[in-house]
């Protein structure tokens, strides 16, 4: 079975912490990162939610800026997707929303730049 | 890292909306400062104990306010308010009380916080020392170090300030739309400040201190979560990335400019050289252009260039024609220049400067440009005029030396005949 673990916290408080606080952090993450390595896949550190971008169902697709903020939504899945531009991911998600809004759902896809990518996670 | 980095990490995220609120609730600054820090003690006696709650902002609040109110609630009827040992758990409670106490508030609360700061009648120092010991929560120690002057000098150019603020009376009212406009432009241009007076110290050795330049970039991304869909706060958070990105590259070992083209690119910062141009990509599909825009896009030109050679300098002058067109200023003309020297050589760029010479006759680059025009052109008698006339205007020890090393390469080179490539260019 493959899960994904989703990480939450007050991105303010994050961006607070000093440049060592975050180092020495980052460096305990990688050494459990290696100790999973045999199950650990993709790992992501996303830019802060003032860099995303939402692309919402309607007649026409809306782009808005910022983050998804509702909460009576779930979320449900993710893609990761590598583009030259932010069009381009505007585009692919314009692509992915299209066959849920014809199956009638009226979702909303964010767009969340990827700040650090290890596709295999667990790999020094 | 240890759990007081945590705690001190959210109290700093939760300061401006709490304190914010607070000034709405008692439409004074000095009274909503105390129940803040009243409720900042409390917090560093509990959080460890109870865990941290899960809306560390609403419980600041809600304990601030309490403990405020205390006093009062001896002497009039008040509605009596929960004890902060009882929001202090990992429940709804606080978040359902914040809430109510605030959804509707929270934007204006925090940009009324930050444009108390931005007094017009205060001076550009001023307003910066305030947001950083208002908004920010800098302790005036740190502020005085930041600016290169004591700490009792800081401490009554605050207390001057808040005085100031406090007879100006900024109205507590929600803001109607142009209003709010107006004050957005107000604590764009207060955070731009900051930023440059940590980018460039206006006297001192220092010459990029760098926590004046992160605190404001958290006062932009803090402003711009605030307002997501605003084009001219995404270009100036992403301005401030795209120059900060470049902190590390833009000081040697000895504390010497190192020009634009002579940096070391892979000490910029990458990870913040992202942020800033999808920034300036999400802030171009609006449409419309403001100053911050286009110098986010400036400074994007030369962080997309893995070398200078790779410079998009027909961009540059397009971008700075645009700029001129917004703005007009010498000094936009100046930089301009910069480009078309690229493009069209030097006496092309010596035409453009030359009529500006009376504008900026005070200013330091633009000498030190009209120099190096001048020395490419093979003029080093004038070279050398202008090159002292930059000196004597060089407002750090960094800025002197640099000219200092233009002064000497031109004078090895007395001898050397016809136009030459300058100093900058070579290495």
């Amino acid at each position: 079975m493959h899960y994904a673990i989703l990480c939450y916290h007050d991105e303010g408080a994050v961006a607070a912490l000093s440049r060592e606080a975050d180092d020495a952090l980052m460096a305990e993450l990688a050494v459990v990162r290696r100790k999973l390595a045999d199950q650990l896949g993709p790992v992501a550190r996303l830019m802060p939610t003032t860099a995303a971008t939402t692309v919402r169902a309607g007649t026409e697709p809306l782009v808005i800026d910022g983050p998804f903020a509702e909460t009576k939504e779930q979320l449900l899945g993710f893609y990761v997707v590598d583009c030259a531009t932010l069009d381009e991911a505007i585009e692919a998600a314009r692509l992915l929303l299209a066959p849920r809004t014809a199956a009638g759902l009226r979702s909303a896809l964010e767009i969340r730049p990827i700040s650090l990518f290890h596709p295999r996670g667990g790999a020094a | 890292m240890s759990q007081l980095d945590w705690i001190d990490a959210a109290l700093a995220s939760a300061r401006p909306q709490a304190l914010g609120a607070l000034l709405r609730y008692f439409r004074d600054l000095d009274r909503a400062e105390e129940a803040f820090q009243e409720a900042c003690l409390r917090a560093l006696k509990h959080w460890p104990v109870n865990g941290p709650p899960r809306d560390p902002a609403a419980w600041l609040i809600l304990v601030g306010r309490n403990a405020a109110l205390d006093e009062v609630r001896r002497r009039s009827i008040e509605e009596p308010l929960p004890a902060d040992e009882l929001i202090s758990d990992l429940d709804d409670a606080e978040a359902a009380i914040a809430e109510r106490l605030d959804s509707s508030h929270y934007q204006d609360d925090v940009l009324r916080l930050l444009f108390i700061c931005c007094h017009p009648d205060l001076p550009a120092t001023q307003q910066i020392a305030l947001a950083l010991r208002i908004v920010s929560g800098l302790s005036v120690r740190e502020i005085a170090r930041g600016f290169l002057v004591s700490e009792s000098a800081m401490e009554q150019r605050i207390t001057r300030a808040k005085r100031r603020v406090a007879a100006a009376r900024v109205p507590f009212e929600t803001p109607g739309g142009p209003e709010r406009a107006e004050r957005l432009g107000a604590v764009a241009a207060m955070i731009y400040l900051l930023f440059n007076e940590g980018y460039s110290a206006s006297g001192g050795e220092a010459h990029v201190r760098v926590p004046l330049c992160d605190e404001a970039i958290r006062l932009a991304r803090l402003l711009l979560r605030l307002f997501p869909g605003e084009p001219e706060l995404m270009g100036l958070t992403a301005l401030l990335l795209l120059q900060h990105a470049r902190a590390r590259a833009r000081l040697d070992a000895e504390g010497a400019i190192v020009l634009l083209e002579d940096q070391d690119r892979t000490a910029w910062d990458a990870p913040m050289i992202a942020e800033g141009l999808v920034l300036v990509e999400k802030a171009l599909r609006h449409r419309r252009s403001g100053p911050y825009q286009v110098q986010a896009a400036l400074a994007a030109v030369h962080a997309r260039a893995a070398r200078p050679e790779d410079t998009d300098w027909g961009e540059i002058d397009r971008l700075y024609a645009a700029l001129e067109a917004l703005q007009p200023s010498p000094v936009v003309t100046l930089n301009r220049a910069v480009a078309v020297a690229r493009l069209h050589g030097p006496e092309a760029a010596l035409a453009m400067v030359e009529p500006l010479a009376e504008r900026l006759s005070g200013y330091f680059h633009f000498h030190g440009l009209r120099g190096a025009l001048l020395g490419e052109l093979g003029r080093a008698g004038e070279a050398r005029v202008a090159f002292e006339r930059a000196i004597g205007l060089a407002h750090t020890a960094a800025e002197a030396a640099h000219i200092r090393l233009h002064l000497d390469r031109l004078l090895e080179d007395t001898g050397s005949k016809g136009p030459r490539q300058s100093p900058r260019r070579e290495r």
